[in-house]
C-alpha cells in the first residue's frame, strides 16, 4: 500500500538463479513498486519475497543492484566516479575503483567522457553510466528500471546487445522493466505483462536467439508473442 | 564585475549628494562629518586605525572559523541523532532570543579582557545560521539517491559522505554567507563590552572627543571586512562547489 492505495496485488513470481525476466505495462501498472520490493527498499503489506532463501530486507539488499528509472547520478562525481560508487561503497580505495570501471567507459561508447560530471553528459550518456554503476556493484541479481529508456534505438540495439552478451559470460538473475516489448522478449526468458498491479500475462519465450537480430524480429514466433504482450497490456 | 557598476554608480551618486548637502546646510563635523572629512581621517589616523584593524581582523577570523567548525560539528551530531535533534534544536531557537549585547558583558566577566570573548561573541553571533543551514541541508538529501546508495552497498557513513554532506554544501554555504555577515558586528559588540583595542575600541574612545569623522571611518573599514569575508565565503563555496552552475547568490 502506498498512500493508501494498493499498488501491487497477488503477484506471484518465481526465478531461477540465471533466470532473465521481462516485466512490461502501461506506466503506474506496478513495475518500479515491485522493484523496489524485490530489492529490500520497502517491504509487502502482504506476502513473501524470497532472495535465494533470504526474506529480509537486509539481506535482500545485499542480494540485488537496482538501476533507479531516474538515472540518480550524483551531481558532484565525475562520470568515472559515478560508475565506481559501488565499489567504493564496498570498500576500494578509490584509485582502484577507477581502475575497474576505466576500462568499460570504451567499451559502452563512454570513452572521453569519465572527466565530466553528469550536468555536462546527454540522457542516453547518463543512462549507460548509471547502468555500469549497476553492473560493477557485482551482485548476484539486477534489477534494471527502463535501463534503455532514454537511448536512441542504435544505441539501445548496441547496448541490448552487449546486455546479452556479458549476461552469457556471467550469468545473474535480471528483473528488466521496460516499456518496450520488444526489448523485454529478445532478452528475457520469460515475460511478465503488469496491468494495474496485477499480472494479466506471463509469456514463455521460446525463440531461437542465436540468430542475427533482425532474423529474430522478424520470425513468426517472435511477432506472436509480441501480439499477444501487447493485447495484454491493453 | 558588470552587475557591480549599477550599485557602485548609486553609491557615489550618494556620497556626492552627502557632501554638499552637508556643506550646504554648513552641518558642523563633529555632529555629521563630510566624507571628504572622513577620507582625510582614514589617511591622518591611518596608522591607529591600521592596528585597531589587524586586532578586529584576528577576532573576525578566529571567531568565524571556530564557529564553522563547532557548527558543523553540531549539524552533523543532530543530524545523526533524531532524539538530540528534538531536544537541542529548539533550545538553538530559543538561544536567539538573548541579545549579543547583553551576552558580552557576560562573557568579559567570564573571560576576561583578552581576546577569548570577543572570540567567543563573533562565534555566537555567527554559529546559528550555520547551523540551521546545515541541519536542513543534510536531512533535504534526495531520497531516491539515498535508496540507490542502499542497493549499492551503500552503508549509513557512505551515504553520510557521498550523498548527504556534498549535497548539503550549498546551504551549508548559504548560512556561512549570512554569518560572515555578522562577525564584524560581535567583534564590534565583543570590544565595547572590555577592551583597549580594535575598531571598536576605537569607535568607543572617539566618541566623548567627538571625533566623529574617526568614527565614520572606523565603521566604513569594518563594512569593508564584512564584504572582504562575504566575498572570501563565495569564492571558497565557487571552489567547494564547482557542480552548481550559478550559486543562488546576490
Ligand atoms: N510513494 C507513493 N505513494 C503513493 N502512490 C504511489 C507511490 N509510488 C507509486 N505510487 C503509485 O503506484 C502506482 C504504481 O507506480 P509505479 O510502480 O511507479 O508504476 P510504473 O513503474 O509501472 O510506472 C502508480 O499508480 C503510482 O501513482
Ligand atoms: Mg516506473
Amino acid at each position: 500500500m502506498l498512500g493508501g492505495k494498493r499498488v501491487l496485488d497477488g503477484v506471484d513470481l518465481h526465478v531461477p538463479a540465471t533466470g532473465r525476466v521481462g516485466i512490461v505495462g502501461r506506466s503506474g501498472a506496478g513495475k518500479s513498486t515491485l522493484l523496489s520490493l524485490v530489492a529490500g527498499l520497502d517491504e509487502p503489506d502482504a506476502g513473501e519475497i524470497s532472495i535465494g532463501g533470504e526474506t529480509l530486507p537486509a539481506g535482500r539488499l545485499a542480494r540485488c543492484a537496482l538501476m533507479p528509472q531516474r538515472d540518480c547520478l550524483l551531481p558532484w562525481r565525475s562520470a568515472l566516479d559515478n560508475a565506481a560508487l559501488a565499489l567504493e561503497n564496498a570498500g576500494l580505495p578509490r584509485g582502484e575503483a577507477r581502475r575497474r570501471a576505466a576500462p568499460l567507459f570504451a567499451r559502452l561508447g563512454l570513452a572521453g567522457s569519465e572527466q565530466l560530471r553528469p550536468a555536462k553528459l546527454s540522457g542516453g550518456m547518463r543512462q549507460r553510466i548509471a547502468f555500469l554503476r549497476t553492473l560493477l556493484a557485482d551482485k548476484p541479481v539486477l534489477l534494471l528500471d527502463e535501463p534503455f529508456g532514454a537511448l536512441d534505438a542504435i544505441t539501445r540495439a548496441e547496448l541490448q546487445e552487449w546486455l546479452a552478451d556479458a549476461l552469457a559470460a556471467e550469468p545473474r538473475t535480471v528483473l528488466l522493466v521496460t516499456h518496450d516489448v520488444e526489448e523485454a522478449l529478445l532478452l528475457c526468458e520469460r515475460v511478465l505483462v503488469l496491468a494495474a498491479g496485477r499480472v494479466v500475462a506471463e509469456l514463455d519465450v521460446d525463440v531461437a536467439r542465436n540468430a542475427p537480430r533482425r532474423g529474430v524480429v522478424t520470425s513468426p514466433a517472435f511477432l506472436e508473442l509480441r501480439e499477444r504482450a501487447l493485447e495484454a497490456i491493453g | 564585475m558588470r552587475r557591480a557598476w549599477p550599485p557602485l554608480a548609486l553609491l557615489a551618486a550618494l556620497v556626492g549628494l552627502w557632501e554638499l548637502i552637508v556643506r550646504a546646510a554648513h552641518v558642523p563635523g563633529y555632529l555629521f562629518p563630510t566624507p571628504s572629512a572622513v577620507a582625510s581621517s582614514l589617511a591622518d589616523d591611518s596608522g591607529l586605525l591600521g592596528r585597531a584593524t589587524l586586532v578586529t581582523v584576528r577576532e573576525i577570523v578566529l571567531g568565524y572559523l571556530f564557529a564553522v567548525a563547532v557548527a558543523l560539528l553540531i549539524a552533523i551530531l543532530l543530524h545523526f541523532s533524531a532524539a538530540l535533534r528534538r531536544a537541542l534544536l529548539p533550545i538553538l531557537v530559543l538561544s536567539q532570543t538573548v541579545p549579543t549585547v547583553l551576552l558580552a558583558p557576560i562573557l568579559a566577566i567570564l573571560l576576561g579582557y583578552g581576546i577569548e570573548p570577543k572570540l567567543v561573541v563573533v562565534a555566537v553571533v555567527c554559529f546559528f545560521p550555520i547551523v540551521v543551514n546545515a541541519v536542513d541541508g543534510l536531512r533535504s538529501a534526495d531520497p531516491e539517491l539515498v535508496r540507490m546508495m542502499r542497493t549499492l552497498h551503500g552503508g549509513r557513513l557512505a551515504i553520510f559522505r557521498r550523498v548527504e554532506l556534498p549535497g548539503a554544501l550549498p546551504a551549508i554555504f548559504s548560512g556561512a554567507r549570512i554569518a560572515a555577515t555578522y562577525a564584524a558586528v560581535g567583534a564590534v559588540f565583543g570590544e565595547w563590552a572590555g577592551s583597549s583595542a580594535g575598531l571598536g575600541f576605537v569607535i568607543l574612545q572617539a566618541q566623548p572627543a567627538l571625533e566623529t569623522a574617526r568614527i565614520f571611518a572606523a565603521v566604513l573599514i569594518l563594512s569593508a571586512l564584512a564584504l572582504c569575508l562575504y566575498a572570501l565565503v563565495t569564492l571558497a563555496e565557487r571552489l567547494l562547489v564547482p557542480w552548481q552552475p550559478e550559486a543562488h547568490h546576490a
